[in-house]
């Protein structure tokens, strides 16, 4: 890390794994990441990589049956193991968390007025009617127009966009030191999408908010992250800045994900990273080798004896996990965005 | 368990390792194992009661009445007439399982294709929903008073207005799973190939919506079997001398004073009978359930 | 909202109508002349006559329909066969206690089963969840007419805890009719809430596995709030509909409740009507019981349009 102060949130061998019917299920591997202040961080790959689970895990929010490793340091408190009630201080207040779906992730029977408010009410201790005001001024912030109108609304009578918008001024509400966005736009057109990324991007100039974005978009990445965490099968497979990763990417997953990916520093839009043939494997344990060997055109035996270790491939803090990393290797696809 | 060979056909081979899996599931389950053991001896004592039955039901004996439990030759004693309570019950169990499986023959008769036309055509769907409306305004014990007066009471005429009674839940299931199955591929296939709606609906949508029928019906049963009870209870059931399970609860309750545990057993077997077939059907809706988490 | 409740005044007027339809078809089928069914002791041709032209009966179908509504509007339901009194004055007499016994089941079954299902859902998995199960399913499956004999034998007679039977009317001594009336609520009251414990339950493990509940955690709410808040006002949308539901069930167990106890209410004077083939009290009992369902589920509708904002603000049902 490079990074000259003190990373706000910081992430050390993180693993998550869940006990089920058919046997243990190995969701997260090891996954180390730090967040500086202000920083924009974008976390790709398949569905399934254990992403979602990564974020979840942040502050606790994992059901009970998980089983967590490693640490999770906010601001050098570490949050894994943490007493529950120390936890409900960081969510909302500290860590804050934005979803996939702004059709059923807000309360139908309550006001968007109401849900906001009861964070502040929750963590600020404001009474109902300041925190009502406060969530008028939030909607604003967010680009919500009419805002004193919409905060008497119900979800439903809100646009997916507004709604994700809300989600959004529902998230900053206590000015939250990290803001995690799992897949915000994946549900969202594309002209709604763009709105939505510059919202968020506002919100890092004003407010200082470092922000996990998590998506299976490449465009989204391009769009707006500052640094890129590329993972597969839960493990983190390569890191680097967002340009850098873009133009040289090492991991040979990676690379696949470019090249399926038509035209990267553009909206890829609904399209979604499968066009590399075969399936994230859903594994039990987390072997000691490759866990990509199985779809790498590039895979020999070393592959499948050890895990590679993330290690420095060149550049400015570009690192990936892989035997033979790309050397050239610009995808055709990126020869013709040049 | 034969009920469930019925073919499930979401696709060819995949009906058979759906129904394996079901099966499978049944199986591991022991609330699903015992209350299925329980209806098969209730079936089995219920088909051959009249031979298996200690006393012929209607067999007085005046020197013996109300006999408490454990009497030599009377394990669960005699009533005011002296006749076995034993015989009784078992032939009154008999009596409940028929009612329970006429009525709800009845409800789904009319029910299932009543349902299917509600998801299937959408032009019925409302005249049918005023229908179910219709229904839902007579509660079974109304509609059992009101055959009671037309036609007199009867174990038909108390199966037939349970049964009436239940038909707008089967419409209610049935009517949803059509409008499921409807917007699914396989049949939007079927319907651009031409297929007629009644080809459709009896090929592609009612094998597949076998399954909630099932599941409604495992619920329907125990329903009926109180309701029997109740109406036989007030006399507007199962007509005395023939047994009934209800009837002896009334005659129970006129000599509680006499025999209390008179009105201890009957109402006993009618609560074993619901409960297993409650918690049996419990366990299939589990077992069907392809979510397969919730208990 | 208004044009949601429009729509539902029409629907329920429109089966309103046809439920009186089915009663008045009813009334024609039943077995021998429907005069000498009305005349009660009096059986002369003169009174046959008479009752005739009182009952329109001489004339066409449709204008006896007419005239049948209007009377059914009026209240006049005719006098009972057995006793000669008006049928509207046996209604006044038994209605107040039918009513006391349902919605004091109604209450004390949705206080039971609205908080044992809250209970399973929340304790997923664990002891208390497998007590309330099986309770419920106990309960869905005991005829509940035969525990209500076993109260009365264990604890009425036995212990004397509890009247065994008969009614004080509420203005008359509240207390003493509590007294009369909680057991049989009580009894009353399992049945039901057995069923809204399996509905609060499923509906709840829903709610509890939302994306608004997965929101209201990440928000740092306790979880009380997570579940009041969040969880129940969602899942009482589906309780109030199956309460709805069960009303025709409610009104069937009031009747044998009512048997059973010796209360004098609805349930007690239709058994007595049917033994007695006092038709003009059956016709009464089936419209009413009908008219009585078809109201109270329009105003379980409006309770329905309350709760759910869907519904309140657009018309749009969920
Ligand atoms: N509660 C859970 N129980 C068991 N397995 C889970 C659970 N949550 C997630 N998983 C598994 O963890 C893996 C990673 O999931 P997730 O983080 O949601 O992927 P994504 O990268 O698409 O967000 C998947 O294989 C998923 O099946
Ligand atoms: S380590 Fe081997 S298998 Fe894994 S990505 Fe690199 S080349 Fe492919
Ligand atoms: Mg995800």
């Amino acid at each position: 890390m490079t990074t000259a102060s003190a990373p706000v949130l910081e992430i050390r061998d993180l693993s998550v794994s869940f006990p089920t019917e058919t046997g243990t299920v190995s969701a997260v591997d090891g996954v180390s990441l730090d967040l500086a202040a202000g920083e924009i961080v974008g976390m790709v790959g398949e569905s399934g990589c254990g992403k979602s689970v990564t974020a979840m895990s942040l502050a606790g929010l994992l059901p009970s049956s998980a089983r967590v490793t490693g640490s999770v340091r906010l601001d050098g408190t570490q949050l894994v193991g943490a007493r529950e009630s120390a936890l409900r201080r960081v969510r909302g207040r500290e860590i804050a968390y934005i979803f996939q779906e702004p059709m059923t992730s807000l309360n139908p029977v309550l006001t968007v007025g109401r849900q906001i408010g009861e964070v502040l009410q929750v963590h600020e201790r404001m009474s109902r009617r300041a925190a009502r005001a406060r969530a008028v001024e939030l909607l604003t912030l967010v680009g919500i127009p009419s805002a004193a109108q919409r905060v008497d609304n119900y979800p439903h009578q809100l646009s997916g966009g507004m709604r994700q918008r809300v989600m959004i001024a529902m998230a900053v509400a206590c000015g939250p030191k990290v803001l995690v966005a799992d897949e915000p736009t994946t549900a969202l057109d594309v002209t709604v999408q763009a709105g939505i990324l510059q919202v968020l991007r506002d919100l890092r100039d004003r407010l200082g908010t470092s922000v996990l974005i998590i998506t299976h978009d490449l465009g989204v990445i391009a769009d707006i992250a500052d640094r890129v965490v590329v993972m597969y099968a839960g493990r983190v497979v390569e890191r680097a800045p967002v340009d850098d990763l873009f133009a040289h990417p090492r991991h040979r997953y990676t690379a696949g994900l470019l090249s399926a990916s038509p035209q990267p520093g553009r909206h890829a839009g609904t399209d979604r990273l499968t066009e590399i043939p075969g399936l994230v494997p859903v594994l039990a344990s987390q072997p000691d080798a490759c866990t990509f060997a199985d779809r790498c055109p590039a895979a020999d035996e070393q592959c499948r004896a050890a895990a590679p270790p993330l290690e420095d491939v060149g550049g400015t803090d570009h690192v990936a996990a892989c035997w033979h990393p790309c050397i050239t290797a610009p995808t055709a696809a990126q020869e013709a965005n040049r | 368990m034969t009920v469930l060979t019925v073919p499930m056909a979401e696709t060819g081979t995949a009906s058979i390792t759906r129904r394996t899996r079901v099966l499978r599931r049944l199986r591991r389950n022991p609330l699903a194992v015992v209350s299925f053991v329980v209806l098969a001896l209730a079936g089995v004592i219920a088909l051959l009661s009249p031979w298996l039955a200690p006393y012929s039901v209607d067999q007085t004996d005046f020197a013996r009445t109300f006999a408490p439990p454990g009497t030599a030759g009377h394990l669960l004693g005699t009533d005011d007439l002296g006749r076995d309570v034993l015989s009784r019950i078992m032939l009154g169990a008999r009596a409940s399982l028929q009612v329970g499986l006429l009525a709800v023959a009845t409800s789904l008769v009319i029910g299932v294709p009543l349902g299917l036309a509600a998801g299937y055509f959408r032009a019925w769907d409302a005249v049918i929903s005023r229908f179910t409306d219709l229904l839902l305004a007579f509660p079974f014990l109304i509609m059992a008073v009101g055959l009671a007066a037309i036609r007199g009471a009867s174990l038909g005429n108390a199966a037939v207005a349970i049964g009436i009674a239940q038909i707008p839940g089967v419409i209610r299931v049935v009517r949803s799973d059509t409008l499921r199955l409807k917007s699914l591929d396989f049949v939007a296939a079927a319907v651009v190939d031409g297929a007629s709606d009644l080809w459709v609906l009896a090929r592609h949508i009612l094998p597949n919506a076998t399954s909630v029928i099932l599941v409604q019906a495992t619920v329907a049963i125990p329903a009926a079997i109180l309701g029997e009870a109740v109406l036989s209870f007030l006399g507007l059931g199962i007509q005395p001398p023939a047994p009934s399970l209800g009837t002896m609860l009334a005659t129970a309750q006129q000599f509680a004073a006499r025999a209390p545990w008179a009105a201890v057993f009957p109402g006993v077997v009618i609560m074993g009978l619901a409960l297993a077939f409650n918690v049996f059907g419990d366990a299939l809706r589990d077992a069907l359930d392809p979510k397969g988490d919730r208990r | 909202m208004a044009r949601y409740l429009l729509t539902r005044a029409w629907q329920s007027a429109l089966t309103l109508l046809l439920s009186t339809i089915v009663v008045f078809v009813g009334v024609r089928a039943l077995p021998g002349d429907p005069a000498l069914a009305l005349a009660g002791e009096d059986r002369s041709p003169e009174a046959l006559e008479a009752i005739r032209r009182h009952y329109g009966l001489d004339q066409p179908l449709p204008v006896q329909f007419a005239q049948y509504v209007e009377r059914m509007a009026q209240g006049d339901f005719g006098v009972s066969i057995r006793t000669g009194t008006p049928v509207s004055s046996m209604l006044t007499t038994a209605l107040p206690v039918t009513v006391e016994l349902s919605v004091l089941a109604i209450l004390i079954a949705a206080a039971l089963g609205v908080g044992a299902g809250v209970l399973a859902a929340v304790r997923r998995g664990r002891p208390a969840e497998w007590l309330a199960n099986g309770l419920a399913l106990i309960g869905l499956s005991v005829p509940h007419f035969w525990l209500g004999l076993l109260a009365i034998l264990y604890l009425s007679v036995a212990t004397g805890l509890f009247p065994a039977s008969g009614f004080v009317p509420i203005l008359e001594d509240p207390v003493d009719n509590l007294h009369h009336i909680v057991l049989p609520a009580v009894i009353l009251g399992t049945g039901l809430a057995a069923i809204i414990m399996r509905q609060t339950r499923s509906a709840m493990l829903d709610s509890l596995s939302s994306d608004y509940v997965r929101t209201a955690k990440a928000k740092g709410l306790r979880p009380r709030a997570v579940i009041t808040r969040h969880a129940l006002r969602n899942s009482l949308i589906v309780v109030v509909t199956v309460v709805g539901l069960q009303l025709g069930g409610l009104i069937s167990g009031a009747v044998v409740t009512e048997q059973i106890f010796g209360l004098p209410g609805f349930g007690k004077m239709t058994i007595d009507a049917v033994f007695q083939r006092d038709y003009p009290v059956i016709q009464a009992v089936v419209l009413l019981t009908a008219a009585a369902y078809i109201v109270i589920n329009f105003f379980v509708d409006l309770l329905y349009s309350v709760i759910d904002p869907r519904i309140r603000v657009t018309g749009d049902p969920a």
